[in-house]
Protein backbone atom coordinates (compact mmCIF):
# COMPACT_ATOMS: atom_id res chain seq x y z
CA UNK A 1 0.00 0.00 0.00
CA UNK A 2 0.92 3.72 -0.82
CA UNK A 3 2.59 5.12 2.19
CA UNK A 4 0.22 8.35 1.96
CA UNK A 5 -2.67 6.27 2.08
CA UNK A 6 -1.02 4.31 5.00
CA UNK A 7 -0.98 7.90 6.66
CA UNK A 8 -4.75 8.09 6.03
CA UNK A 9 -6.12 5.54 7.60
CA UNK A 10 -3.42 5.57 10.55
CA UNK A 11 -4.59 9.41 11.55
CA UNK A 12 -8.16 7.98 11.37
CA UNK A 13 -7.78 5.62 13.50
CA UNK A 14 -5.77 7.57 16.14
CA UNK A 15 -8.58 10.13 15.30
CA UNK A 16 -11.25 7.51 16.23
CA UNK A 17 -8.85 6.27 19.55
CA UNK A 18 -8.77 9.95 20.82
CA UNK A 19 -12.38 10.86 20.84
CA UNK A 20 -13.23 6.81 22.48
CA UNK A 21 -10.68 8.00 24.99
CA UNK A 22 -11.73 11.46 25.45
CA UNK A 23 -15.68 9.98 25.56
CA UNK A 24 -14.48 7.62 28.52
CA UNK A 25 -13.22 10.42 30.35
CA UNK A 26 -16.23 12.44 29.90
CA UNK A 27 -18.18 9.59 31.22
CA UNK A 28 -16.40 8.87 34.25
CA UNK A 29 -16.16 12.36 35.35
CA UNK A 30 -19.49 12.85 34.43
CA UNK A 31 -21.27 9.70 35.79
CA UNK A 32 -19.14 10.34 39.13
CA UNK A 33 -20.66 13.80 39.81
CA UNK A 34 -23.81 12.64 39.13
CA UNK A 35 -23.87 9.38 41.17
CA UNK A 36 -25.03 7.71 38.09
CA UNK A 37 -24.23 4.62 38.30
CA UNK A 38 -24.32 2.26 34.39
CA UNK A 39 -25.18 -1.13 36.18
CA UNK A 40 -27.90 0.82 37.55
CA UNK A 41 -29.11 1.96 34.60
CA UNK A 42 -28.89 -0.89 32.47
CA UNK A 43 -30.66 -3.10 35.09
CA UNK A 44 -33.47 -0.97 35.22
CA UNK A 45 -34.07 -0.42 31.99
CA UNK A 46 -35.59 -3.36 30.91
CA UNK A 47 -37.12 -3.48 34.46
CA UNK A 48 -38.87 -0.14 33.66
CA UNK A 49 -39.90 -1.57 30.00
CA UNK A 50 -41.38 -4.44 31.36
CA UNK A 51 -43.48 -2.16 34.01
CA UNK A 52 -44.44 0.06 31.18
CA UNK A 53 -45.41 -2.86 28.91
CA UNK A 54 -47.63 -4.56 32.10
CA UNK A 55 -48.90 -0.61 34.14
CA UNK A 56 -49.12 1.54 31.38
CA UNK A 57 -52.11 0.43 29.52
CA UNK A 58 -55.31 2.21 29.21
CA UNK A 59 -58.03 0.08 30.41
CA UNK A 60 -61.89 0.87 31.31
CA UNK A 61 -61.31 2.92 34.08
CA UNK A 62 -59.13 4.95 32.12
CA UNK A 63 -61.28 5.43 29.38
CA UNK A 64 -64.63 6.88 31.67
CA UNK A 65 -62.01 9.60 32.36
CA UNK A 66 -60.99 10.25 28.64
CA UNK A 67 -63.99 12.96 28.04
CA UNK A 68 -62.07 15.13 30.79
CA UNK A 69 -58.39 14.05 29.28
CA UNK A 70 -59.75 15.20 25.46
CA UNK A 71 -61.10 18.36 27.04
CA UNK A 72 -57.71 19.21 29.07
CA UNK A 73 -56.07 18.23 25.74
CA UNK A 74 -57.40 20.59 23.13
CA UNK A 75 -57.09 23.12 26.26
CA UNK A 76 -53.67 22.60 25.74
CA UNK A 77 -53.57 22.23 21.98
CA UNK A 78 -55.35 25.64 21.99
CA UNK A 79 -53.00 27.56 24.62
CA UNK A 80 -49.71 26.53 22.17
CA UNK A 81 -51.31 27.70 19.21
CA UNK A 82 -52.40 30.97 20.79
CA UNK A 83 -49.18 31.81 22.57
CA UNK A 84 -47.44 30.99 19.25
CA UNK A 85 -49.66 33.21 17.36
CA UNK A 86 -49.34 36.11 19.51
CA UNK A 87 -45.19 35.82 21.07
CA UNK A 88 -45.06 35.51 16.71
CA UNK A 89 -46.89 38.68 16.18
CA UNK A 90 -44.53 40.61 18.91
CA UNK A 91 -41.24 38.90 17.71
CA UNK A 92 -42.05 39.79 14.11
CA UNK A 93 -42.09 43.24 15.09
CA UNK A 94 -39.62 43.12 17.61
CA UNK A 95 -37.29 41.36 14.65
CA UNK A 96 -37.59 43.83 12.31
CA UNK A 97 -35.24 46.67 14.72
CA UNK A 98 -33.04 43.48 15.73
CA UNK A 99 -32.39 42.70 11.59
CA UNK A 100 -29.06 43.73 9.44
CA UNK A 101 -31.36 44.32 6.49
CA UNK A 102 -33.85 47.04 7.75
CA UNK A 103 -31.22 49.40 8.10
CA UNK A 104 -31.72 50.80 11.76
CA UNK A 105 -28.38 50.82 13.38
CA UNK A 106 -25.71 48.59 15.18
CA UNK A 107 -26.60 50.10 18.46
CA UNK A 108 -30.70 48.87 17.98
CA UNK A 109 -29.86 45.63 16.57
CA UNK A 110 -27.31 44.78 19.18
CA UNK A 111 -29.99 46.30 22.15
CA UNK A 112 -32.88 43.65 20.63
CA UNK A 113 -30.60 40.68 20.10
CA UNK A 114 -29.27 41.21 23.52
CA UNK A 115 -33.31 41.44 24.95
CA UNK A 116 -34.29 38.42 22.74
CA UNK A 117 -31.19 35.90 23.96
CA UNK A 118 -32.51 37.21 27.54
CA UNK A 119 -36.26 35.95 27.25
CA UNK A 120 -35.14 32.90 25.09
CA UNK A 121 -32.26 31.84 27.97
CA UNK A 122 -34.12 32.39 31.51
CA UNK A 123 -35.81 29.12 31.82
CA UNK A 124 -39.55 28.48 31.50
CA UNK A 125 -38.97 26.87 34.99
CA UNK A 126 -38.35 30.04 36.42
CA UNK A 127 -41.02 32.02 34.64
CA UNK A 128 -43.77 29.46 35.75
CA UNK A 129 -43.05 29.77 39.23
CA UNK A 130 -42.78 33.72 39.17
CA UNK A 131 -45.89 33.78 37.51
CA UNK A 132 -47.54 30.96 39.75
CA UNK A 133 -47.12 33.56 42.62
CA UNK A 134 -49.68 35.89 41.14
CA UNK A 135 -51.54 34.04 38.67
CA UNK A 136 -51.86 31.02 40.56
CA UNK A 137 -53.62 27.98 39.62
CA UNK A 138 -54.62 29.90 36.22
CA UNK A 139 -54.81 29.20 32.47
CA UNK A 140 -52.76 32.59 32.17
CA UNK A 141 -49.68 31.63 33.95
CA UNK A 142 -48.85 28.53 31.63
CA UNK A 143 -49.94 31.01 28.97
CA UNK A 144 -46.99 33.66 29.97
CA UNK A 145 -44.62 31.37 30.83
CA UNK A 146 -44.36 29.67 27.58
CA UNK A 147 -45.04 33.37 26.17
CA UNK A 148 -41.57 34.68 27.21
CA UNK A 149 -39.47 31.79 25.72
CA UNK A 150 -41.29 31.34 22.94
CA UNK A 151 -41.08 35.18 22.22
CA UNK A 152 -36.77 34.72 22.57
CA UNK A 153 -36.65 32.03 20.27
CA UNK A 154 -38.68 33.74 17.53
CA UNK A 155 -37.03 37.01 17.45
CA UNK A 156 -34.05 34.96 17.10
CA UNK A 157 -35.55 32.74 13.95
CA UNK A 158 -37.38 35.63 12.40
CA UNK A 159 -33.90 37.65 12.57
CA UNK A 160 -32.12 34.94 10.81
CA UNK A 161 -34.75 34.77 8.49
CA UNK A 162 -35.01 38.18 7.62
CA UNK A 163 -31.76 38.71 7.31
CA UNK A 164 -31.31 35.71 5.01
CA UNK A 165 -34.27 36.01 2.35
CA UNK A 166 -34.97 39.75 2.38
CA UNK A 167 -31.86 41.56 2.08
CA UNK A 168 -32.04 42.22 -2.23
CA UNK A 169 -35.93 42.82 -2.15
CA UNK A 170 -35.48 45.99 0.71
CA UNK A 171 -32.21 47.04 -1.02
CA UNK A 172 -34.67 47.15 -4.28
CA UNK A 173 -37.67 48.79 -2.59
CA UNK A 174 -35.51 51.20 -1.00
CA UNK A 175 -33.65 52.63 -4.16
CA UNK A 176 -36.94 53.30 -5.47
CA UNK A 177 -38.23 55.36 -2.63
CA UNK A 178 -40.57 53.14 -0.67
CA UNK A 179 -40.80 53.89 2.69
CA UNK A 180 -40.63 51.78 5.56
CA UNK A 181 -44.08 50.60 5.87
CA UNK A 182 -44.19 49.76 2.19
CA UNK A 183 -40.62 47.84 2.89
CA UNK A 184 -42.44 45.79 5.41
CA UNK A 185 -45.42 44.64 3.90
CA UNK A 186 -43.65 44.45 0.04
CA UNK A 187 -40.72 43.15 0.13
CA UNK A 188 -40.38 41.63 3.88
CA UNK A 189 -43.54 39.36 4.65
CA UNK A 190 -44.01 37.58 1.92
CA UNK A 191 -39.93 36.89 1.18
CA UNK A 192 -39.80 35.94 4.56
CA UNK A 193 -43.26 34.16 4.78
CA UNK A 194 -42.31 30.53 3.98
CA UNK A 195 -39.53 30.65 6.94
CA UNK A 196 -41.81 32.48 9.10
CA UNK A 197 -44.55 29.77 8.99
CA UNK A 198 -42.15 26.72 9.43
CA UNK A 199 -40.67 28.24 12.67
CA UNK A 200 -44.21 28.76 13.73
CA UNK A 201 -45.34 25.72 12.99
CA UNK A 202 -42.19 24.23 14.60
CA UNK A 203 -42.97 26.31 17.96
CA UNK A 204 -46.36 25.17 18.01
CA UNK A 205 -45.65 21.55 18.36
CA UNK A 206 -42.53 22.10 20.75
CA UNK A 207 -45.20 24.11 23.28
CA UNK A 208 -47.63 21.24 23.15
CA UNK A 209 -44.43 19.20 24.86
CA UNK A 210 -43.09 22.24 27.59
CA UNK A 211 -46.59 23.28 28.50
CA UNK A 212 -46.92 19.84 30.10
CA UNK A 213 -43.90 20.46 32.06
CA UNK A 214 -45.15 23.55 32.88
CA UNK A 215 -48.26 22.01 33.60
CA UNK A 216 -46.88 19.94 36.41
CA UNK A 217 -45.04 23.06 37.85
CA UNK A 218 -48.14 25.00 37.92
CA UNK A 219 -50.87 22.92 37.97
CA UNK A 220 -52.51 23.81 34.93
CA UNK A 221 -53.40 21.72 31.87
CA UNK A 222 -52.51 18.49 30.25
CA UNK A 223 -49.27 18.44 32.65
CA UNK A 224 -51.39 18.70 35.70
CA UNK A 225 -53.77 15.89 35.24
CA UNK A 226 -51.13 13.21 34.10
CA UNK A 227 -48.74 14.44 37.24
CA UNK A 228 -52.66 14.14 39.88
CA UNK A 229 -53.36 10.69 38.16
CA UNK A 230 -49.49 9.48 38.45
CA UNK A 231 -49.34 10.64 41.94
CA UNK A 232 -52.49 8.63 42.71
CA UNK A 233 -51.03 5.64 41.29
CA UNK A 234 -53.35 5.31 38.47
CA UNK A 235 -51.35 4.53 35.74
CA UNK A 236 -53.61 3.34 33.15
CA UNK A 237 -55.40 7.08 33.64
CA UNK A 238 -51.68 8.53 33.51
CA UNK A 239 -51.02 6.25 29.95
CA UNK A 240 -54.02 7.28 27.98
CA UNK A 241 -52.92 11.34 28.85
CA UNK A 242 -49.50 10.00 27.66
CA UNK A 243 -51.06 8.68 24.74
CA UNK A 244 -53.44 11.58 23.80
CA UNK A 245 -50.52 13.31 23.55
CA UNK A 246 -48.79 11.60 21.48
CA UNK A 247 -51.38 11.31 19.20
CA UNK A 248 -51.74 14.96 19.23
CA UNK A 249 -48.20 15.75 19.08
CA UNK A 250 -47.98 13.06 15.85
CA UNK A 251 -51.14 15.01 14.52
CA UNK A 252 -49.72 18.17 14.59
CA UNK A 253 -46.15 17.07 12.84
CA UNK A 254 -47.83 15.36 9.99
CA UNK A 255 -49.98 18.09 9.49
CA UNK A 256 -47.34 20.81 9.34
CA UNK A 257 -45.07 18.52 7.23
CA UNK A 258 -47.93 18.48 4.77
CA UNK A 259 -48.27 22.53 5.43
CA UNK A 260 -44.71 22.34 4.75
CA UNK A 261 -44.54 20.37 1.36
CA UNK A 262 -47.28 22.88 -0.19
CA UNK A 263 -45.34 26.48 1.03
CA UNK A 264 -41.75 25.63 0.61
CA UNK B 1 -50.45 55.11 -39.26
CA UNK B 2 -52.82 52.08 -38.91
CA UNK B 3 -49.12 50.01 -37.80
CA UNK B 4 -48.85 51.87 -35.16
CA UNK B 5 -52.47 52.11 -33.98
CA UNK B 6 -52.26 48.08 -33.89
CA UNK B 7 -49.11 47.84 -32.23
CA UNK B 8 -51.03 51.16 -29.45
CA UNK B 9 -53.78 48.50 -29.49
CA UNK B 10 -51.16 45.48 -28.83
CA UNK B 11 -49.95 46.99 -25.93
CA UNK B 12 -53.08 47.97 -24.63
CA UNK B 13 -54.12 44.65 -24.55
CA UNK B 14 -51.00 43.35 -23.19
CA UNK B 15 -50.96 46.00 -20.67
CA UNK B 16 -54.30 45.59 -19.45
CA UNK B 17 -53.64 42.18 -18.26
CA UNK B 18 -51.46 43.22 -15.59
CA UNK B 19 -53.72 45.91 -14.45
CA UNK B 20 -56.52 45.90 -12.16
CA UNK B 21 -59.96 47.10 -13.14
CA UNK B 22 -59.52 50.41 -11.30
CA UNK B 23 -56.55 50.90 -13.82
CA UNK B 24 -53.60 50.16 -11.01
CA UNK B 25 -50.52 47.81 -11.79
CA UNK B 26 -51.19 44.43 -10.04
CA UNK B 27 -48.12 44.06 -7.99
CA UNK B 28 -48.33 40.69 -6.15
CA UNK B 29 -48.43 36.95 -7.91
CA UNK B 30 -50.81 34.68 -6.80
CA UNK B 31 -49.49 31.40 -6.52
CA UNK B 32 -50.75 27.79 -4.81
CA UNK B 33 -47.93 28.40 -1.91
CA UNK B 34 -48.86 32.02 -1.20
CA UNK B 35 -52.61 31.53 -0.87
CA UNK B 36 -51.40 28.26 0.89
CA UNK B 37 -49.72 30.77 3.62
CA UNK B 38 -52.65 33.24 3.76
CA UNK B 39 -55.11 30.26 4.70
CA UNK B 40 -53.07 29.03 7.48
CA UNK B 41 -52.33 32.25 8.67
CA UNK B 42 -56.09 33.17 8.65
CA UNK B 43 -56.45 29.45 10.71
CA UNK B 44 -54.08 30.01 13.24
CA UNK B 45 -55.61 33.51 13.81
CA UNK B 46 -59.12 32.37 14.10
CA UNK B 47 -58.03 29.62 16.21
CA UNK B 48 -56.29 31.80 18.65
CA UNK B 49 -59.23 34.38 18.85
CA UNK B 50 -60.96 31.06 19.92
CA UNK B 51 -58.61 30.18 22.28
CA UNK B 52 -58.94 33.07 24.27
CA UNK B 53 -62.79 32.97 24.22
CA UNK B 54 -62.89 29.34 25.58
CA UNK B 55 -60.27 29.73 28.23
CA UNK B 56 -61.37 29.81 31.82
CA UNK B 57 -59.88 32.67 33.51
CA UNK B 58 -61.52 32.09 36.53
CA UNK B 59 -62.28 35.69 37.76
CA UNK B 60 -58.45 36.36 37.69
CA UNK B 61 -58.26 40.11 38.28
CA UNK B 62 -55.85 41.08 35.62
CA UNK B 63 -54.34 44.57 36.59
CA UNK B 64 -53.43 42.82 40.33
CA UNK B 65 -52.24 39.74 39.08
CA UNK B 66 -49.93 41.89 36.66
CA UNK B 67 -48.81 44.50 39.10
CA UNK B 68 -48.14 41.54 41.67
CA UNK B 69 -45.81 39.92 38.74
CA UNK B 70 -44.28 43.86 38.40
CA UNK B 71 -43.35 43.61 41.72
CA UNK B 72 -41.98 40.07 41.68
CA UNK B 73 -40.03 40.11 38.61
CA UNK B 74 -38.19 43.38 40.04
CA UNK B 75 -37.44 41.40 43.22
CA UNK B 76 -35.96 38.56 41.37
CA UNK B 77 -33.83 40.38 38.60
CA UNK B 78 -33.03 43.60 40.28
CA UNK B 79 -32.09 42.15 44.20
CA UNK B 80 -30.99 39.23 43.27
CA UNK B 81 -29.39 37.75 46.89
CA UNK B 82 -28.33 34.33 48.16
CA UNK B 83 -29.39 33.21 51.49
CA UNK B 84 -30.12 29.70 52.26
CA UNK B 85 -27.25 28.10 50.17
CA UNK B 86 -23.21 29.15 49.43
CA UNK B 87 -22.08 29.93 46.38
CA UNK B 88 -19.97 27.19 46.11
CA UNK B 89 -22.55 24.59 46.42
CA UNK B 90 -24.17 26.15 43.63
CA UNK B 91 -21.95 26.01 41.10
CA UNK B 92 -21.55 22.38 42.38
CA UNK B 93 -24.84 21.75 41.47
CA UNK B 94 -24.98 23.62 38.14
CA UNK B 95 -22.11 21.01 37.58
CA UNK B 96 -24.08 18.49 38.22
CA UNK B 97 -27.02 20.00 35.73
CA UNK B 98 -24.30 19.94 33.18
CA UNK B 99 -22.98 16.65 34.26
CA UNK B 100 -26.70 15.59 33.40
CA UNK B 101 -26.90 16.96 30.16
CA UNK B 102 -23.65 15.43 29.52
CA UNK B 103 -24.62 11.74 30.22
CA UNK B 104 -27.38 11.80 28.44
CA UNK B 105 -26.17 13.52 24.99
CA UNK B 106 -23.30 10.65 24.89
CA UNK B 107 -25.68 7.98 26.02
CA UNK B 108 -28.22 9.48 22.96
CA UNK B 109 -25.73 9.58 20.89
CA UNK B 110 -24.21 6.13 20.48
CA UNK B 111 -27.42 4.82 20.42
CA UNK B 112 -28.76 7.17 17.91
CA UNK B 113 -25.81 6.28 15.74
CA UNK B 114 -26.57 3.06 15.34
CA UNK B 115 -29.21 3.16 15.16
CA UNK B 116 -29.48 5.89 12.25
CA UNK B 117 -28.01 3.62 10.39
CA UNK B 118 -31.49 1.65 10.28
CA UNK B 119 -32.83 5.01 9.93
CA UNK B 120 -31.30 6.66 6.25
CA UNK B 121 -32.51 5.40 3.34
CA UNK B 122 -28.92 4.51 1.63
CA UNK B 123 -27.47 2.51 4.46
CA UNK B 124 -31.12 0.04 5.31
CA UNK B 125 -33.50 -1.42 3.40
CA UNK B 126 -36.49 0.76 2.89
CA UNK B 127 -39.14 -1.18 5.02
CA UNK B 128 -36.68 -1.00 7.98
CA UNK B 129 -36.10 2.49 7.92
CA UNK B 130 -39.90 2.99 7.67
CA UNK B 131 -40.38 0.95 10.60
CA UNK B 132 -37.54 2.52 12.54
CA UNK B 133 -38.64 6.01 11.71
CA UNK B 134 -42.19 5.75 12.92
CA UNK B 135 -40.87 4.11 16.19
CA UNK B 136 -38.20 6.77 16.73
CA UNK B 137 -41.29 9.62 15.80
CA UNK B 138 -43.97 7.71 18.56
CA UNK B 139 -40.61 8.19 21.09
CA UNK B 140 -39.97 11.81 20.43
CA UNK B 141 -43.71 12.99 20.40
CA UNK B 142 -43.51 12.02 24.61
CA UNK B 143 -42.61 15.60 26.27
CA UNK B 144 -38.87 14.58 28.33
CA UNK B 145 -40.47 15.33 31.42
CA UNK B 146 -43.07 12.52 31.34
CA UNK B 147 -40.16 9.95 30.18
CA UNK B 148 -38.36 10.76 33.27
CA UNK B 149 -41.37 9.96 35.57
CA UNK B 150 -42.31 7.13 34.13
CA UNK B 151 -38.97 5.62 34.78
CA UNK B 152 -38.74 7.17 38.25
CA UNK B 153 -41.41 4.53 39.32
CA UNK B 154 -38.86 1.62 38.51
CA UNK B 155 -35.47 3.19 38.92
CA UNK B 156 -36.91 5.92 41.60
CA UNK B 157 -36.38 9.53 41.52
CA UNK B 158 -32.87 10.71 40.80
CA UNK B 159 -29.69 10.94 38.16
CA UNK B 160 -30.56 6.96 36.70
CA UNK B 161 -34.53 8.47 36.33
CA UNK B 162 -32.98 11.70 35.18
CA UNK B 163 -30.13 10.34 32.63
CA UNK B 164 -32.81 7.68 31.32
CA UNK B 165 -35.46 10.03 30.52
CA UNK B 166 -33.42 12.59 29.24
CA UNK B 167 -31.38 10.06 26.60
CA UNK B 168 -34.80 8.91 25.48
CA UNK B 169 -35.98 12.17 23.72
CA UNK B 170 -32.16 12.90 22.35
CA UNK B 171 -31.91 9.68 21.26
CA UNK B 172 -35.50 9.64 19.14
CA UNK B 173 -33.64 13.71 18.25
CA UNK B 174 -30.35 12.34 16.96
CA UNK B 175 -31.70 9.72 15.41
CA UNK B 176 -33.80 11.51 12.99
CA UNK B 177 -31.20 13.98 12.70
CA UNK B 178 -28.36 11.42 12.12
CA UNK B 179 -30.30 9.75 9.43
CA UNK B 180 -30.74 12.83 7.57
CA UNK B 181 -26.69 13.55 7.59
CA UNK B 182 -26.28 10.12 6.02
CA UNK B 183 -28.99 10.53 3.51
CA UNK B 184 -27.12 13.52 2.38
CA UNK B 185 -24.00 11.39 2.14
CA UNK B 186 -22.57 11.08 -2.08
CA UNK B 187 -24.16 7.79 -3.16
CA UNK B 188 -20.72 7.26 -4.78
CA UNK B 189 -18.74 6.59 -1.98
CA UNK B 190 -21.00 3.94 -0.50
CA UNK B 191 -21.00 2.50 -3.77
CA UNK B 192 -17.28 2.56 -4.48
CA UNK B 193 -16.68 0.73 -1.13
CA UNK B 194 -19.28 -1.88 -1.64
CA UNK B 195 -17.74 -2.60 -5.45
CA UNK B 196 -14.10 -3.12 -3.71
CA UNK B 197 -15.59 -5.41 -1.53
CA UNK B 198 -15.80 -3.37 1.52
CA UNK B 199 -17.84 -5.19 4.39
CA UNK B 200 -20.86 -3.20 6.48
CA UNK B 201 -18.78 -1.68 8.54
CA UNK B 202 -15.92 -0.72 6.59
CA UNK B 203 -18.41 1.42 4.89
CA UNK B 204 -19.96 2.71 8.06
CA UNK B 205 -16.01 3.61 9.08
CA UNK B 206 -14.36 4.96 6.12
CA UNK B 207 -17.34 6.65 3.96
CA UNK B 208 -19.69 7.68 6.42
CA UNK B 209 -18.54 8.38 9.29
CA UNK B 210 -15.93 10.73 7.58
CA UNK B 211 -18.17 12.49 5.69
CA UNK B 212 -20.88 13.14 8.22
CA UNK B 213 -18.97 13.65 11.21
CA UNK B 214 -18.71 17.26 11.02
CA UNK B 215 -22.24 17.38 10.92
CA UNK B 216 -23.42 14.50 13.51
CA UNK B 217 -20.40 16.84 15.70
CA UNK B 218 -22.69 20.33 14.81
CA UNK B 219 -26.22 18.52 15.92
CA UNK B 220 -24.85 16.57 18.83
CA UNK B 221 -23.79 20.08 20.38
CA UNK B 222 -27.20 21.74 19.47
CA UNK B 223 -28.64 18.81 21.07
CA UNK B 224 -26.40 18.96 24.34
CA UNK B 225 -27.40 22.68 24.58
CA UNK B 226 -31.49 21.44 24.60
CA UNK B 227 -29.91 18.57 27.03
CA UNK B 228 -28.63 21.19 29.66
CA UNK B 229 -32.12 23.40 29.88
CA UNK B 230 -33.97 20.20 30.02
CA UNK B 231 -31.81 19.06 32.96
CA UNK B 232 -32.58 21.61 34.48
CA UNK B 233 -36.44 21.55 33.53
CA UNK B 234 -36.85 17.84 34.58
CA UNK B 235 -34.91 18.57 37.95
CA UNK B 236 -37.50 21.15 38.90
CA UNK B 237 -40.45 19.02 37.67
CA UNK B 238 -38.92 15.72 38.95
CA UNK B 239 -36.68 16.01 41.79
CA UNK B 240 -33.70 14.98 39.74
CA UNK B 241 -31.39 17.10 41.19
CA UNK B 242 -28.71 19.74 39.97
CA UNK B 243 -29.56 23.68 40.03
CA UNK B 244 -32.80 22.57 38.48
CA UNK B 245 -33.53 20.91 41.70
CA UNK B 246 -31.99 24.42 43.92
CA UNK B 247 -34.64 26.76 41.36
CA UNK B 248 -37.68 24.91 42.61
CA UNK B 249 -36.78 24.54 46.13
CA UNK B 250 -36.58 28.28 46.53
CA UNK B 251 -39.35 28.47 44.05
CA UNK B 252 -42.44 26.71 45.47
CA UNK B 253 -40.91 25.76 49.14
CA UNK B 254 -38.89 28.93 50.61
CA UNK B 255 -40.33 31.15 48.40
CA UNK B 256 -37.26 32.60 48.53
CA UNK B 257 -37.24 35.38 45.29
CA UNK B 258 -33.43 36.83 46.06
CA UNK B 259 -32.46 33.79 46.02
CA UNK B 260 -34.28 32.59 42.61
CA UNK B 261 -32.99 35.90 41.22
CA UNK B 262 -29.40 34.54 41.92
CA UNK B 263 -30.19 30.84 40.56
CA UNK B 264 -31.92 32.91 37.22
CA UNK B 265 -28.78 34.40 36.54
CA UNK B 266 -26.04 31.89 36.80
CA UNK B 267 -28.55 29.62 34.44
CA UNK B 268 -28.62 32.45 32.12
CA UNK B 269 -24.76 32.98 32.10
CA UNK B 270 -23.94 29.15 31.74
CA UNK B 271 -26.57 28.91 28.86
CA UNK B 272 -25.57 31.81 26.47
CA UNK B 273 -21.58 30.65 27.63
CA UNK B 274 -22.68 26.94 26.28
CA UNK B 275 -24.47 28.61 23.21
CA UNK B 276 -21.16 30.69 22.32
CA UNK B 277 -18.66 27.77 22.94
CA UNK B 278 -21.19 25.73 20.15
CA UNK B 279 -21.45 28.22 17.89
CA UNK B 280 -17.35 28.19 18.04
CA UNK B 281 -17.30 24.38 17.34
CA UNK B 282 -19.95 24.38 14.65
CA UNK B 283 -17.66 27.30 12.82
CA UNK B 284 -14.85 24.84 13.19
CA UNK B 285 -16.08 21.63 11.96
CA UNK B 286 -18.04 23.35 9.20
Amino acid sequence: MNESVKKVFFRRKITYLVIFAALIAVYIISASATEFHLSEGLASFPKAMAWIGHNLMPDEKAMKRFPKILDKLIETALLSVAVTVIAAIFAFFFSLFGSKATGFNGIVNRIVRIVAAFFRNVPDVVWAMLLMFSFGQNILTGFFALFFTTFGLLTRAFIETIDEVSAAGIEALNASGANFIQTVFQAIIPSAMPGIVTWILYMIETNIRNSTLIGILTATGIGYLFDLYYKRLDFSSASLVVVSIIVLVIAIELVSNLIRRVIL
Amino acid sequence: MEQTASVLTQCGGVCNARRKRSGKIKIGVHSKSSSAVKILVAVLLGLTVYAFISFDYKEIVLSEAISATLRNVKTVFLEPRLSSDTFRNVMYQLFVTFCLGTLSTIFGAIAAFFCSLLCAKNTAPSGVANAVKCVIALIRAVPTVLWVLIFAVSAGLGSVAAVIGLTFHSFAYLTKVYAESIEEIDDGTIEALRASGAGFWQIVFQAIVPASLSRMVAWTFMRFEINFTNAIAVGAAAGAGGIGFNLYMAGSFYFDLHEMGILTYIVVIAVILLEMFSTKIKERVK
